[in-house]
Formats: structure tokens, sequence, C-alpha cells
């Protein structure tokens, strides 16, 4: 049985089959949300150190980590819908952009509330926070190249450029911490040393960052359907649904 | 249970501004997010309902002899 990869590239069999996963995403990130935030607010004891201001952590980690997270995805279909001339490749990475930037963000808005109370500054140009916000300039950049371009197939190219050239940022704010000395600290999550944080407050960071994961598949398969639409409007397909509707 | 009444929960240990300020932000660009989507979606079929109407009226003064 060979598998037909190219099915659901169609944009109309991809409309409906984003229309039917999407409650499915939502439903999961609103139990995930519930149960991350009492984890962090009535499970995880009390810091020694920070005593409540540490709860931040529980969507600063969180918005941090999807915000590089996207990008990368964001990346990975522009470069797909470059190299394959697939345009709903393209328009998901189009989807992608705000709600990357958002999480970018919500990263250093959430990281500046925090850092005034602990480090007595909203901001300061670190390695890590001066490249988190050349991301969010680069996720805005996109988003302002392809709003800038009519035609929708050469914005996908463009933006494609823009996108491919930002990824290796990532890279950059992920280590920052390790390559410079930072006041921001270093990174306390690592998949090979054994956990640094106590239990309760890791579980419930993972578990907000899980919640915010499915928030954003949900979210920008939303956004992706509604730019097919957009970009298909005069197609048979459309006016089938929209006769149906 | 770390709160010992609602008031408690609130101060957030002294830190209640900025904790708080920072939920409040998430939670505005969340709620932000959607409503902006659902918001282009709706003005999106109200545009193609238009289109539709339009080719339909065209396709019935062709046809009437």
């Amino acid at each position: 049985m060979a598998i037909n990869w190219f099915k659901y590239s169609s944009p109309p069999s991809f409309y409906s089959l984003a229309g039917k996963m999407i409650p499915l995403f939502s439903i999961t990130s609103i139990v995930l949300f519930a149960l991350g935030l009492y984890i962090g607010f009535f499970v995880a004891p009390t810091d020694f150190q920070q005593s409540e201001a540490y709860r931040i952590i529980f969507i600063h980690v969180p918005a941090a980590w999807m915000s590089m997270f996207l990008y990368l995805i964001m990346a990975g279909w522009a470069a797909i819908g470059l190299a394959f001339n697939t345009r709903l490749s393209s328009m998901i990475a189009t989807a992608i952009a705000p709600t990357g930037a958002m999480f970018t963000f919500l990263a250093l808005w959430t990281g500046a509330f925090w850092g005034k109370p602990m480090w007595g500054t909203w901001w300061v140009w670190d390695a890590r926070l001066t490249s988190e916000l050349i991301l969010l300039f680069l996720y805005i950049g996109f988003m302002a190249l392809q709003a800038a371009i009519d035609d929708p197939r050469r914005a996908d190219k463009a933006g494609a450029v823009i996108a491919l050239v930002g990824v290796v940022n990532i890279p950059i704010i992920y280590f920052s911490v390790k390559w410079w000395n930072t006041l921001h600290q270093g990174a306390t999550v690592s998949l090979t040393q054994s956990p640094k944080m106590a239990t309760t407050m890791l579980t419930g960071m993972l578990i907000m960052s899980l919640a915010c994961w499915m928030y954003s598949i949900a979210v920008i398969l939303m956004r992706t359907r509604t730019i097919i639409l957009e970009r298909e409007r005069n197609t048979m397909w459309v006016s089938d649904l929209q006769g149906a509707a | 249970m770390n709160w010992a009444s609602w008031s408690d929960f609130f101060a957030m240990g002294g830190y209640g501004f900025y904790v708080w300020g920072s939920y409040l932000v998430f939670l505005l660009c969340i709620i932000g997010e959607i409503v902006l989507i659902i918001n282009r979606r709706r003005t999106l079929h109200k545009q193609l309902s238009l289109i539709h109407k339009a080719t339909k009226q065209e396709m019935s003064n062709e046809t009437t002899p």
C-alpha cells in the first residue's frame, strides 16, 4: 500500500482535515492549561529564594521555547514551499509567523516582569535578551515583507528567504547563556543531565509547554484554513463550499 | 495548598503586580489572537457569500432568454 504523501498537500483536502483536527487540539490545550496552572499555583511549593515571583516561569519558559520552536517550524515549511513550489507549505509558514511573534513578545514581556523584582531592571542588553529581541524583529520582518508584496507566490518566496536567513539566530539564542557571560541564567532543563528543578515545578512547566504547543497547533491550523480560503476564493471548491454554507 | 486566603493568593508573596502583570498579558494575547482569527474568518465569509451571490446572479441572467 503506497502512501500517497501528497494527498493532504492539496488545499481542499487539507482544509477539511484541519477542520476536524482543530477541536481536538483546542480541547487538549484547554485541559493542559488548566492542569498546568493548577500545578503551578497550588501544587508547586514556594521557592526558598524568589518566594512567589518564580511562578512566572510557568509562562515565561514555555513562551520562550515556543518562540524558538515555531521559528524553526516556520523556516522548515517556508523551505519546503520554496523547494517544491507547494503553495500550501508556504501558507502554513505564513500562518505560523503571528503566533511565533506573539510568543516571542510574551517571552520578552514575562522576562522583563520577572527581571524587575529579581534583577532590579526591566531590561539589560544581555546576549539572551538581545537575541530574543532580534527574533521578534525577524518575525515582524517576515510578516511585513510578505504583506508588502501583492502577489502571494512572490511573497512566499521572499518570506522563505528571510525565514531561512534568520534560522542562524535560534542556536545563538539557545547557546547565548553558555557562550557569553550573561545575566540570564544558564540552561536549567536538559535532556541529558538529571533535573535541577523541583519535580512539581518542572512538571508544571512541562505541562504548560505542552499546552502552549497544542494551542499553537490549533491556532495555526485555524489561520491556515483562513489563508487557504482567502487565496482560493475564486476556485470551484470554495464556491461549492460557500454554496453549501 | 500554598495560600491561606484569596487575598494571600492575589498578593503572591508581595510580587502580585509582577506575576499577575505577566499572566494578564499572557491571557490578553491568547484571547486577542483567537478573536483576531475569528474576525478574519467572519469578514472573509461575508466577502465569499457576496462573490457567490454575484456569480449566481450572473448565471441566472445569462440563462433567462
